[in-house]
């Protein structure tokens, strides 16, 4: 009995003890956050957070004028006890002493957010919230901060310089070109004589040749490429008299493909005997334009196979089957994960930038060929720069690689 | 006059995508976003059209009685199908559980995954022919690509746990430095082939 007394005891000590701990914790966490914010709202039974305070509202470098970057100090409940703070909420005012309006949430621990799409050069005003368990707490109101609009975009200096060199080297070669035609010389590569052999073999053999374009529209550059080639490959087509079969990924590029095509027919006199129905849409359903090319390949049989734009998973399914029919097969992408199942599968490949330079180089145009001069030159310079950034860097010099560096 | 137009057509627009690229105000890439649309605006028409291409080659194929016309009536069929599926719910036609959606998950998924399929065995014979070792080079391809299998799998961890680590050296650095080398090659031709036809120099598909 005296020991059930004593334990009783022991627990109403024990139960007053905590009871006075809860209250000196709350005395304490009040005096910690006296006035913590204008709008502090502690829960029953929880403790108030205090609010963060914004410490600048700046224009976000380099955009349209159409964002705000607004950076705050963490709460200082968060900063004495990490896990107090959820998460802060940014509130937007249009006008002055205007409703403010929820624009984000970013987790504990953040201190900045950018708030886009605004209007530039208005004036805008901000409160960010700390949001504990159970309780909130705004900062006061800061403003207001302006989104200036940028005409250049700093960031991309570098990529500017470069470009303008790339380009006034191209240009120059192409002057020279101009001015010293006889100079020029090109590389023959030997797919290019691959064309004319494949375009005859079919015509010999009375089957068809089939281009393919690759898997993108008008608006990828190495379908504007292939459509470069497209043009010579119809040209020998229509001088040997051969069937020129395209089923096409996109209608655009069908309906580019019905105009290089035909150009070419009438460059060689022979307008009549352009067929349109031979250049025809098929899907843009990526396996299922597979599933009819493959069924053309099976059935028909072409005799040459060109495989020439951008290609993804369907590169090695073509090529394959292509390969079982004995066709004669000619590939170019620039897509660098496909390019070794073309090599492997076809008889020639255009690898990288030759699919780029293969209109200008067929074409024997001696202006043409000074512009892929002036690419190698290019090349050359970008060469010696990767080698002085090694050396530099390996010097511990990071000022090439932090003016190369974008953003 | 037939050609001098579209020329300056490319040449406008080539230079101003370039400058948009460089000049983030709002008015230039407002007015970039518009070009924008209209190509979406131009593509979507162009859809219209080429699914019209389709049904007429093929209704010519079936009328003609030309060679696999009994195929052309397949395509046919499922082109109206889908095509009422598709206009039978309106706007909520993409929605799970329409006829739809319903012919797309258990028809169109299905045929395209088998399609995708045949890679795996395109690959087993595609690797068996690039592997034989002819020449230095291709003894040189084949060992990388034995150690860089042997990496990727389960067993050649097993077999010995620096697979991994050689797979990974090879991946992050010679493959690497050879990507980079053509992607650089790549670029440069990109730009050289946009001045070109920027230019008006190359133009064999509009002659």
């Amino acid at each position: 009995m005296r020991k059930a007394q004593s334990a009783f005891a022991l627990l109403q000590g024990t139960g007053a003890l905590i009871a006075l701990l809860l209250c000196l914790a709350a005395l304490a966490g009040a005096q910690e956050h006296p006035a913590a914010g204008q709008d502090s709202m502690p829960a029953a039974g929880m403790f108030a957070v205090s609010p963060p305070k914004i410490i600048s509202l700046e224009d976000t470098p380099n955009d349209g004028g159409t964002s705000i970057d607004i950076t705050w100090g963490l709460s200082s409940s968060e900063a004495n006890a990490p896990g107090s703070v959820v998460e802060y909420i940014i509130l937007r005012a249009a006008e002055e002493g205007g409703e403010f309006d929820t624009v984000g949430t970013v987790l504990a621990g953040t201190t900045m957010y950018s708030d886009a799409g605004l209007e530039p050069n208005r004036p805008y005003w901000y409160k960010v919230a700390a949001v504990g368990l159970g309780s909130e707490a705004v900062s006061a109101p800061s403003g207001p901060g302006y989104g200036r609009m940028q005409w250049f975009n700093r960031d991309l200096r570098s990529v500017l310089v470069l470009t303008v060199l790339i380009c006034a080297l191209i240009i120059i070669s192409i002057v020279y070109a101009r001015r010293k035609s006889e100079l020029m010389y090109l590389r023959r590569l030997p797919v290019f004589d691959a064309i004319d052999e494949a375009i005859g073999r079919a015509t010999e053999m009375g089957k068809k040749v089939l281009y393919i374009m690759g898997q993108l529209d008008v608006d990828e550059p190495q379908t504007v490429a292939s459509m470069n080639i497209l043009a010579r490959v119809a040209d020998r087509t229509a001088t040997y008299g051969s069937t020129l079969d395209i089923p096409c990924v996109w209608p655009m590029a069908m309906s580019m493909a019905r105009e290089t095509v035909k150009e070419s027919y009438l460059r060689a006199g022979k307008p009549d005997e352009y067929s349109e129905d031979d250049i025809y849409y098929m899907t843009t359903d990526q396996f299922g334009y597979v599933a009819g090319v493959d069924g053309i390949m099976m059935r028909d049989r072409p005799a040459a196979n060109f495989y020439l734009g951008a290609f993804y998973a369907e590169s090695l399914i073509f090529a394959e089957t292509g390969y079982t029919t004995g066709a004669i097969q000619i590939a170019g992408t620039a897509e660098v994960d496909q390019l070794p199942f073309f090599v492997v599968a076809c008889d020639y490949t255009l690898i990288g930038e030759e699919l780029y330079a293969a209109g200008a180089s067929l074409s024997g145009d001696p202006v043409q060929i000074g512009s892929i001069r002036g690419q190698d030159i290019a090349k050359a310079v970008f060469i010696g720069v990767i080698i002085v950034g090694v050396i530099l860097k390996l010097m511990g010099i990071d000022a090439l690689d932090a003016w190369l560096a974008i953003g | 006059m037939r050609l001098k137009i579209p020329l300056a057509i490319i040449f406008v627009m080539g230079i101003f995508t370039i400058v948009t690229h460089f000049i983030p105000a709002q008015p230039v890439a407002e007015l970039n976003q518009t070009f924008r649309n209209w190509y979406i605006g131009i593509i979507s028409f162009f859809i219209f059209l080429g699914t019209v291409n389709l049904a007429r080659s093929n209704a010519e194929k079936v009328r003609t009685r030309a060679r696999d016309w009994k195929y052309s009536i397949i395509l046919i069929i499922a082109l109206a199908v889908m095509l009422i599926a598709g206009f039978y719910k309106g706007r909520s036609s993409m929605e799970e559980g329409t006829p739809f959606m319903y012919l797309y998950f258990n028809v169109q998924y299905p045929l395209e995954s088998t399609m995708y399929s045949l890679l795996a065995f395109f690959i087993t014979s595609a690797a068996f022919r690039a592997f034989r070792a002819r020449n230095k080079e291709a003894v040189l391809l084949l060992v990388a690509a034995v150690l860089v299998m042997l990496g990727r799998v389960p067993v050649g961890a097993a077999i010995w746990d620096g697979f991994p680590d050689v797979t990974e050296w090879i991946m992050s650095f010679p493959n690497a430095a050879a990507k980079r080398g053509i992607r650089l090659g790549i670029d440069l031709g990109l730009i050289s082939m946009a001045l070109r036809m920027i230019l008006g120099i190359e133009r064999s598909y509009m002659q």
